[in-house]
């Protein structure tokens, strides 16, 4: 109803960011990792985003729908001497593309810090709404 | 005589109102600009205001049978009489201005500069009817 709800939907909107950052995170981590928890080459993942009616209709927050895996093809490395290499000598490794992470990651730090300044915004509009009449 | 005497206050509170619901909107906006398909909204304020005050429940969206739309990039909204004040069906769904892969219509730029701009007349709102209250209460008091 009142201006509070905005602090839902832009809470919602911080912690799907702050998601994001997470799963860039761990990308960035295994960028060069030859297995991943299931022994294959790590995966480079993706989070969706989804809207979510917030209390009343017409505020929409956000929210994480799923993570999903990357298809991109594995990196293969030449590297006979490696205890992973296979029999021709290549060596699996993660198929995560560091320069997407990067963009993904400005991108998410600037979403997250819009939504940081829309709280502050609301907050302080409802701090002086509160002095009203005095 | 009294109806009179807060009729600013009246006017200026359908108008804080209205502000924060559009602020509200505006917020939405913001958290789902990275959300995929996801369609960015805004109400005219001006005609919400002038059918708040005329009385009428105010209908945010340019209707097309209407003589006059009231923003170019406000679309109409289909059997949108809006019921209730402050119901997604008065609010307009604005157009893309650089259209995007997965159909997001959040323009950053316009979005916060209209949060910005909402703020401060929400704050003005804020001012008019501290202004009023304080004339109120000196017209009571008669000191």
């Amino acid at each position: 109803m009142s201006m509070f709800s905005i602090f839902g939907v832009s809470g919602s909107a911080v912690s799907a960011q702050s998601q994001r950052l997470n799963v860039v995170a761990s990308n960035m981590a295994n960028a060069d990792a030859v297995a991943g928890p299931d022994g294959q080459a790590y995966k480079a993942r993706q989070v969706v985003f989804e809207t979510v009616p917030m209390g009343s209709d017409a505020s929409a927050g956000v929210k994480v729908r799923q993570v999903i895996e990357s298809n991109e093809p594995m990196r293969k490395v030449h590297n006979p001497t490696h205890p992973m290499a296979d029999a021709q000598g290549y060596v699996n490794q993660s198929n995560v593309n560091t320069v997407e992470e990067m963009v993904n990651m400005i991108s998410a730090s600037r979403s997250y810090q819009n939504n940081i300044e829309v709280m502050n915004t609301a907050k302080s509009l409802l701090l002086k709404t509160l002095q009203m009449g005095q | 005589m009294f109806a009179q005497l807060t009729a600013g206050l009246d006017f200026n509170a359908t108008a804080l109102g209205l502000r924060s619901e559009r602020q509200r909107l505006i917020a939405s906006n913001i958290a789902n600009a990275d959300t995929p398909g996801y369609v960015a909204r805004d109400i005219d304020f001006k005609q919400a205001m002038a059918e708040a005050i005329g009385g009428r429940q105010p209908r945010l969206a340019a209707s097309t049978a209407g003589p006059t739309r009231p923003h170019p990039t406000h679309f109409a909204l289909p059997g949108a009489d809006g019921a209730i004040r402050g119901t997604p069906a008065q609010a307009g769904y604005t157009a893309q201005t650089q259209p995007a892969m997965d159909n997001n219509s959040v323009d950053m730029d316009r979005e916060r500069a209209n949060f910005v701009d909402n703020a401060v007349r929400y704050e003005t709102t804020l001012r008019f009817i501290n202004g009023y209250s304080r004339t109120i209460l000196s017209a009571i008091q008669g000191q």
